[in-house]
């Protein structure tokens, strides 16, 4: 058997929506991850349920990117499929490397099911898989087989084949089956037999890969040399939850979410609503306009709030949005993108909502657009949203996306005493004040921040609206002079953030012939193939938005450094339409909008015309 | 009564000119809730008013408390991020038959559901009047109005009866004609623990003057209302000459002549469902009186008394949560 040291690898588990792959998929990367790899992985599951079994509708998959260095996205090509069934081999035999290795459930491949998914003839046996390494185990009887003295249904045996796969894939790439089984005895307490059949289906699918030394090599990745420190898994959409829990800590005040489940930002709402010993309180509202007017009601009363939802939920909350400009008080509203318009692509991710997100309201109606661009980065970008809509009293969207709110990898935890400890907010003492100093209008000279004043404060009573208000006293003021004067103070008010964000890091040369402009979820294979490039001496360097509106001040002097400014987005343009008209340049853009990710090869490609 | 709670109607009364038409039927509800909370022990930083879009909703800028004026329907779902989050504060939500049965109709029935403490003031004048006249919701089917040029087909709400059938905890109908049963019914609203509905048949001079006049004027309300009171015979007419009882599984009126007809007569009790039921359906076109009044009332649950509830029972269970130990929890793995 020959063994061979890889730097990366990336494996893709397939198989029925009841298979159980992600949970296979999420198990090999903790895996690696406790191992010392550095790891990116992601899902990619049907919107149905559970389509009929057997249907290319019906696959389910979850892609993991394990490697001895940095990996900064869930890779392009993969390197070994998993395949559970001949809807699984259909659907993702497009996406895996030549020469790459594919391991398939024959026991799956009947008749029925080659047929079911338009194979006109058995793929393992027609030659057209000559090009691949095929691994054919008969997965599914050899777990029933290795469960022969386990007393439980035999259809409950058949449900363990998925970690039968699992023991195979550890045996090729020299993982440990120790966090796994811990993990089968921690999940099962309960059930006993269980815990045998799985931990068994486990072993026997190591055993058996054993035996097939002559077909093929097993692999090794070294440990990746990562900082120091103590690291969990983490998914953006769970990040994100954290985040706003720990914002909360550090203003000193109760978390409210009002929400409305929508994919793919429903799990946000999950992770708060177990959070209720942290004192967060989640509204499961009627709907998604409910689900932010409530936290408008929370936040008038003095709660952080927050709502969560993905585009078709955002145009509903739309009108709302304006009111609390209006108001002006702190709001932030999360859009885990999807591929649109309408209903669109629930479960795939797109950067399409961009457009929404900064100018998407009647009337002029700035405020204040973050978007997170990697998993690991949603805890941090969660807690600027919470902190920039304190501070200024003003909504602010975060942008995140299918593609970072499912995907996993590891994060470091942070250290809370130091990074993320206190937050300002405008709530005024009025034991400490005069308040007849103050009126609904009174604001902070420096940043323009109205101050929050909240039912109960004795002596503030004050009555406030969606029509346009007297710019010292907030009473309804029809002025068109005042109105015009307001407009422009809710625009400064937004301008004067970017006093108060960081300056935009370049990674790469100052100057140079192209640059790399990007935004949100696409920050891994971007950077990948910068890096890449940069490796191969090119004159490439890479800027990656976190701050949309208002931008870095320092955006114009880096941009005006380059030969070429390059946009890549999966939508048709929309960062680029912005960057275009704000520093009037003429940037090229590169789009896709197929409800997949970049891949870096793809990239490099396109980079390289520009050099 | 603490000191500094005494208030007089002034204190209840902001500086904000009030814009509604001469002779709206608004102005005597405005006055009849200032007059109310003068009555109640309370504090006035502590009384909110939340509205939607409509001319009923511009009332929390003519109140001298903490006022939001929102977005069209929406004010039920406002209110209960308010409650929710301070389950402290009075709320009165101000709307309308077009805000909140119409645009804001899914919002008000859920907050129905849920049973929000806080009391919902439904001015019914059975038309748009700020959009300048066209049929609403609880306009007669029939209605010529500038967009029904040849008469409204829709079928029309009864208010009540959307409300008890949402689950509605307390449902009451007073009148803009009738300052006295107003206070008293605020009153009586605002010592309720739950969603209180009432809906109140106000009088729009301008787009559909006198809609409401038969069973609201003060020569003949008396004959075309019945005003309900727990306990109390179901008697009506100027002279109490005419009651209500149950025959042939619905109510039918008897003129009483002696002692022997008051005792046919039905009692209210405002916690008996299926006669609440009988009671919000009584309309004048079939020639019955209209009920006035607590129609139904009952205990149940408080959403946001149940929400608060939770997490402390969980928090008591689990212990005050500890977001190092949160970020900590699961697999971790140290790299030196």
């Amino acid at each position: 058997m020959r063994n061979q040291e890889l730097e990366s690898v990336v494996i893709r588990f397939s198989g029925d929506s009841g298979d159980g792959m992600q949970l296979t998929g999420s198990q090999f990367s903790n895996t690696s991850a406790v191992m010392g790899n550095d790891v990116s992985t992601f899902p990619d599951y049907p919107a149905e349920i559970r389509a009929p079994s057997g249907t290319i509708a019906g696959v389910s998959g979850f892609q993991v990117h394990i490697g001895a260095s940095e990996i900064l996205s869930p890779g392009d090509e993969v390197d070994m499929l998993i395949a559970m069934n001949p809807a699984a081999l259909r659907a993702n035999l497009h996406s895996l490397k030549r020469g790459g290795v594919i391991v398939v459930n024959v026991d799956a491949f009947t008749d029925r099911n080659i047929e079911k998914v338009g194979f006109e003839k058995n793929p393992l046996q027609d030659g057209s898989l000559d090009e691949y390494k095929l691994i054919q185990a008969q997965i599914s009887s050899q777990t029933i087989e290795s469960l022969k003295e386990i007393e439980i249904d035999s259809k409950s045996k058949e449900r363990c084949k998925n970690f039968y796969a699992l023991g195979m894939c550890y045996f090729f790439y020299g993982r440990s089956l120790e966090q796994t089984v811990k993990w089968v005895n921690s999940h099962f307490s309960k059930k006993p037999e269980l815990v045998k059949a799985n931990t068994l289906a486990l072993r026997a699918g190591f055993n058996f890969a054993e035996t097939l030394e002559t077909v093929i090599s097993t692999y090794t990745i070294p440990s990746a040399h990562l900082s120091p420190g103590t690291y969990r898994q983490i998914n953006g959409n769970q990040g994100a939850a954290w985040g706003f829990a720990q914002a909360a800590q550090s203003a000193n005040l109760t978390l409210f979410l009002g929400s409305y489940p929508i994919t793919p930002a429903t799990d946000i709402l999950h992770e708060l609503s177990k959070l209720k010993n942290f004192n967060v309180k989640t509204v499961q509202a009627e709907d998604e306009i409910a689900g932010i007017c409530s936290s408008i009601g929370a936040s008038i009363a003095g709660h952080l709030a927050i709502t969560t939802s993905s585009g078709p939920g955002i145009a509903l909350k739309t009108e709302a949005i304006g009111l609390a400009i209006s108001y002006e008080i702190p709001l932030v509203i999360v859009n885990v993108q999807r591929g649109g318009p309408s209903t669109g692509l629930p479960t795939k991710t797109e950067q399409s909502d961009l457009y929404q997100a900064v100018f998407g309201r009647n009337g002029e109606s700035p405020l204040i657009v973050l978007a997170a661009s990697r998993p690991n980065d949603c805890f941090h970008m969660a807690y600027e949203a919470s902190r920039l809509a304190l501070k200024y009293m003003t909504p602010v969207i975060l942008l995140t996306d299918g593609y970072i709110a499912n995907g996993a990898e590891p994060w470091r935890i942070p250290n809370l005493n130091e990074q993320y400890d206190y937050i300002e907010t405008r709530k005024l003492n009025i034991e400490n004040i005069d308040t007849s100093k103050f009126n609904a209008f009174s604001r902070d000279e420096t940043t323009l921040a109205k101050y929050w004043i909240t039912p109960g404060m004795k002596g503030l009573e004050h009555r406030i609206g969606g029509l346009e208000k007297d710019i010292t006293t907030g009473n309804i003021s029809y002025d068109p002079v005042n109105h015009e004067k307001m407009c422009h103070l809710r625009q400064q008010k937004i301008n004067n953030v970017a006093n108060d964000i960081p300056d935009q890091v370049i990674l790469g040369k100052e100057t140079g012939k192209l640059l790399v402009l990007s935004w949100g979820g696409t920050y891994g294979a971007i950077q990948t193939a910068v890096r890449k490039m940069q490796r191969q001496e090119k004159s490439v360097s890479h800027i990656h938005l976190k701050y949309i509106n208002p931008m870095p001040k320092n955006l114009a002097t880096i941009i005006s450094n380059f030969e070429n400014v390059i946009i890549p987005e999966l939508n048709l343009g929309q960062l680029k339409t912005i960057i275009d008209a704000k520093f009037h340049i003429n940037s090229i853009g590169y789009h896709k909008v197929q409800g997949l990710p970049f891949k870096v090869s793809e990239l490099e490609e396109e980079f390289s015309k520009y050099l | 009564m603490s000191e500094n709670c005494m208030y007089t109607k002034k204190d209840f009364t902001s500086s904000q000119e009030v814009k509604w038409c001469p002779g709206c039927g608004d102005y005597a509800v405005l006055s009849s809730l200032q007059l109310a909370l003068t009555k109640l022990n309370i504090k006035k930083e502590e009384v909110v008013c939340v509205s939607g879009i409509g001319c009923s909703s511009r009332f929390p800028y003519y109140m001298n408390t903490y006022g939001y004026h929102t977005i069209h329907g929406r004010a039920p779902a406002i209110a209960t991020g308010i409650k929710v989050a301070n389950p402290e504060l009075q709320v009165w939500m101000i709307t309308g038959d077009g805000d909140g049965l119409s645009i804001g109709g899914n919002h008000l029935i859920h907050i129905l559901r849920r049973n929000v403490d806080l009391n919902i003031m439904l001015f019914n004048n059975q038309i748009y009047g700020l959009t300048k006249g066209q049929y609403s919701p609880t306009s007669t089917r029939g209605k010529v109005t500038k967009s029904s040029p040849y008469g409204s087909i829709d079928r029309s709400f009864n208010p009540c009866k959307l409300a008890i059938g949402a689950g509605g905890t307390f449902i009451a109908r007073t009148l803009d004609t009738d300052p006295k049963h107003m206070i008293d019914l605020f009153s009586k609203s605002a010592g309720y623990k739950g969603s209180s509905f009432i809906e109140i048949f106000q009088n729009c001079v301008i787009f559909n003057n006198k809609t409401h006049d038969s069973y609201t004027n003060k020569l003949t309300r008396e004959d075309h209302t019945i005003q309900l009171e727990d306990g109390m015979p179901m008697l009506f007419g100027k002279n109490k000459e005419k009651g209500l009882v149950f025959n042939n599984f619905k109510l039918e009126i008897i003129n009483i002549n002696n002692e022997d007809d008051i005792k046919k007569v039905l009692i209210h009790d405002s916690s008996n469902e299926v006669l609440a039921n009988m009671l919000i359906d009584l309309t004048i076109a079939d020639d019955m009186p209209i009920a006035m009044g607590i129609i139904y009332k009952r205990d149940d649950i408080v959403y946001e008394e149940e929400l608060i509830n939770q997490i402390k029972h969980i928090t008591e269970d689990k212990g005050i949560g500890n977001m190092n130990e949160l970020l900590h929890s699961g697999e971790t793995w140290t790299v030196s």
